[in-house]
């Protein structure tokens, strides 16, 4: 995919790529750390598809609170990895994971009922993509071009000589 | 190590970025909370809190239940006690969709400090169901075959009367004038008369008398009546409730046991005043269906839904009732409407004003219902600030020509479409219904309230309260003044439609208004086409 002739461009959009899906998962997090009411339990109680035992498991009372703080967390390492450009291979991975639940939690299966969806889907969907994107940041990491990376020891003067 | 500015902003440019992302997260989810916070400071709604009894100690209260068909058996669910066949269907309804929490729900119930101890039915099969589910070595239950053996053999405090509406009453006295504490279903009588009477045995009586409108214990009731009390809705003009069923057992044609028998079932003393008409078994298990024994859509499901506002407004009696309908979608033989429509006036009642004094006063409830389409149609409080639909969950949305919040409507502060205040105590709970009827009830807030997020059956509260009182003293929330509301309007609800006409009530002489020429529970019970009608069920069967 990258030959030395679009390597800058293909860094610039992946890059774009990142700070966007950061954005997003940062934003998400946020929100929810700043509302003290948000839970996850009606998103998982509703949850479909050959996974829904496990997600049962995760509406438990002494589990819910853990899920649910987790969860931000988890959104927030994504999105601060992802925007600063550092440990974004291990935010990359975390958001795979992540962006698995939230598929699999309700699966735009067309025989299952879709709730609260509000698009139209037939088995992708944006989750599905978002996670694609992930997994290309994961291979295909550009902290070093734009991010805290790019001040690593030598990085920046690799990038430089390149 | 040496940097440009170059690779500086390359390093660190997704700084600002996170900056300005978190910043505007937090900016967002706060100023939202504040936005809501003020709507909910200037409302000053609190949630209910769930009700607390005083613990039912000593000696378990001797309970009799009359009636073991359908409520019976539900009634008896909600005193701790199912039968083994009523496990076993929700065993396996559990297995077909783990949604179905009704058994667990039943196995957490706390227990209740009862001891049944006798039955009466007037079918042997369901007596003997009874007999075989509850009793054990060292509570042998006993079958009476007359209420009144049961209510002066001096063995039972207490009985639960889930008959035919026509015996509500004879048997609610008779447990009153024996100081037998009675918890009767709805409608708590069948003629106008009888509500006097029942009245008086109540006053009269040391026992405790509870009429099981069990939506009473549900939380969102009471905090709708915070809601209304706190001018949140200005002045209520409209209320529009309804009923609206199509199906089979939403319709009363509830299943005929194949056991059923005149060697079976006692019909002389299933009839009791009603017309003597020989043994029929429609009119014995779906006795919803004719005005002898019972009272139709009124008597049926209005007195749910007046019960419920009453609760919430205490509105009491209206002055005049008028109502029209017929029998459009079950023509099969029954003389009570399955189409109803029902006004109800109260001129004088206000539910406060926030414009100049005078200008606002009066109400209409108007009670509409069909057995023939199965579309939702919510209850509805139409009030001049706010309008506030009410059911298990209560959404309230603030009126665009609002005075009481016009200010904060032009700052936008809020919107005509947008609630000012839901309340939800099930919206995390994902739940199985298993029929239309039993949604039906559940969407009106009649079959279960929410406690902390816990599902708890409101009957098992209504009768939880009943029997505090029994043993602490208080007052039930559902006694004989709620109870002559509610039976009063539900019969002048009947009358109007049998009538045709305007049905006035005088508040002073509490009596109502007479009509020349008619007595009003010779009309009430009267049975016009009866002749037809019952040939008609016989061929029919």
């Amino acid at each position: 995919m990258v030959n030395s002739r679009n390597t800058g461009k293909v860094n610039l959009a992946v890059t774009f790529l990142r700070i966007l899906i950061g954005w997003h998962f940062l934003y998400e997090g946020v929100i929810k750390l700043y509302n003290p009411e948000w839970t996850s339990f009606g998103y998982l109680a509703t949850a479909q598809g050959p996974l829904k035992p496990f997600f049962s498991i995760l509406i438990g009372e002494s589990v819910i609170g853990w899920v649910d703080t987790l969860n931000i967390i988890a959104l927030l390492v994504v999105g601060a990895t992802f925007l600063l450009g550092f440990w974004e291979r291990f935010g990359a991975i975390v958001g795979i994971g992540l962006l698995a639940l939230y598929y699999l939690a309700h699966p735009p299966f067309p025989w299952l009922q879709q709730l609260k969806v509000e698009g139209n889907y037939w088995f992708v969907n944006k989750n599905l993509i978002e996670l694609i994107g992930c997994i290309l940041i994961f291979y295909h990491p550009t902290g070093h071009f734009f991010g805290l990376g790019h001040l690593k020891k030598g990085e920046h003067l690799k990038i430089e000589q390149s | 190590m040496k940097w440009t500015r170059r690779d500086l902003l390359k390093g660190l440019g997704g700084l600002p970025i996170l900056g300005a992302v978190w910043w505007a997260g937090a900016i967002s989810a706060t100023s939202n909370k504040k936005e809501r916070l003020e709507i909910l400071e200037q409302l000053n709604i609190r949630p209910s809190l769930p009700p607390t009894v005083p613990e039912i100690g000593g000696e378990p209260v001797r309970v009799g239940i009359i009636g073991f068909g359908i409520r019976g058996e539900q009634l008896c669910r909600s005193l701790g006690f199912a039968t083994p066949a009523w496990m076993e269907e929700m065993k396996l309804a559990t297995e077909e969709d783990p949604n179905n929490h009704q058994l667990e729900d039943f196995l957490k119930q706390d227990k209740l400090n009862v001891k049944l101890v006798g039955i009466c039915d007037v079918f042997d099969v369901r007596a003997e169901n009874f007999i075989d589910a509850f009793t054990t070595p060292e509570n042998p239950i006993k079958r009476y075959n007359t209420y009144k053996e049961m209510i002066q053999s001096g063995e039972v405090d207490a009985v639960v009367i889930a008959t035919p509406d026509h015996w509500h009453a004879p048997m609610s006295i008779e447990a009153l004038n024996h100081n037998v504490h009675v918890y009767v279903e709805k409608p708590m009588t069948h003629t106008v008369q009888e509500t006097y009477r029942l009245r008086t045995a109540a006053e009269n009586s040391k026992a405790i008398f509870a009429v099981g409108h069990q939506h009473r214990q549900t939380l969102s009731f009471s905090t709708a009546r915070d809601i209304v009390e706190k001018g949140t809705l200005g002045h209520v003009s409209l209320i529009q409730t309804n009923t609206n069923r199509n199906d089979d057992n939403g319709a009363w044609n509830y299943d005929i046991h194949e056991k059923a028998s005149p060697e079976t079932i006692d019909w002389e003393q299933f009839l009791g005043s009603a017309p003597a008409v020989p043994f029929n078994k429609n009119h014995f298990f779906r006795w919803r269906k004719w005005w002898a024994y019972g009272s139709g859509l009124s008597g049926d499901l209005l007195t749910h839904d007046y019960d419920r506002l009453n609760c919430v407004l205490n509105m009491g009696i209206p002055t005049s009732v008028s109502a029209s309908g017929g029998i459009y979608t079950h023509n099969d033989g029954r003389n009570v409407p399955d189409v109803i429509q029902v006004n109800m006036e109260f001129p004088n009642f206000s539910t406060g004003s926030s414009q100049t004094k005078g200008k606002e006063k009066g109400m209409t409830f108007c009670y509409s219902a069909t057995l023939g389409n199965g579309f939702n149609r919510p209850t509805i409080l139409m009030g001049h600030d706010a309008t506030m639909e009410l059911g298990n969950k209560l959404s309230v949305w603030p009126d665009g020509a609002s005075t009481r919040y016009a200010d904060m409507m032009e700052n936008e502060k809020m919107r005509p479409g947008v609630p000012i205040y839901q309340y939800d105590p099930a919206a995390n709970v994902p739940d199985a219904i298993s029929s239309a009827t039993s949604q039906y009830f559940a969407d009106k807030g009649l079959m279960w309230t929410y406690i902390d997020g816990v599902r708890v059956d409101s009957t098992f509260l209504h009768m939880r309260e009943w029997l505090s009182v029994i043993k602490n003293g208080g007052k039930v929330s559902c006694g004989i003044n709620e109870g002559f509301d509610e039976a009063i309007s539900a019969h002048m609800a009947g009358l109007s439609w049998k009538l045709g006409r305007k049905i006035e009530w005088d508040a002073e002489t509490e009596t109502l208004k007479p009509i020349e020429g008619i007595d009003f529970d010779q009309v009430l019970l009267g049975n016009e086409n009866w002749e037809m009608t019952n040939k008609d069920v016989v061929i029919g069967l």
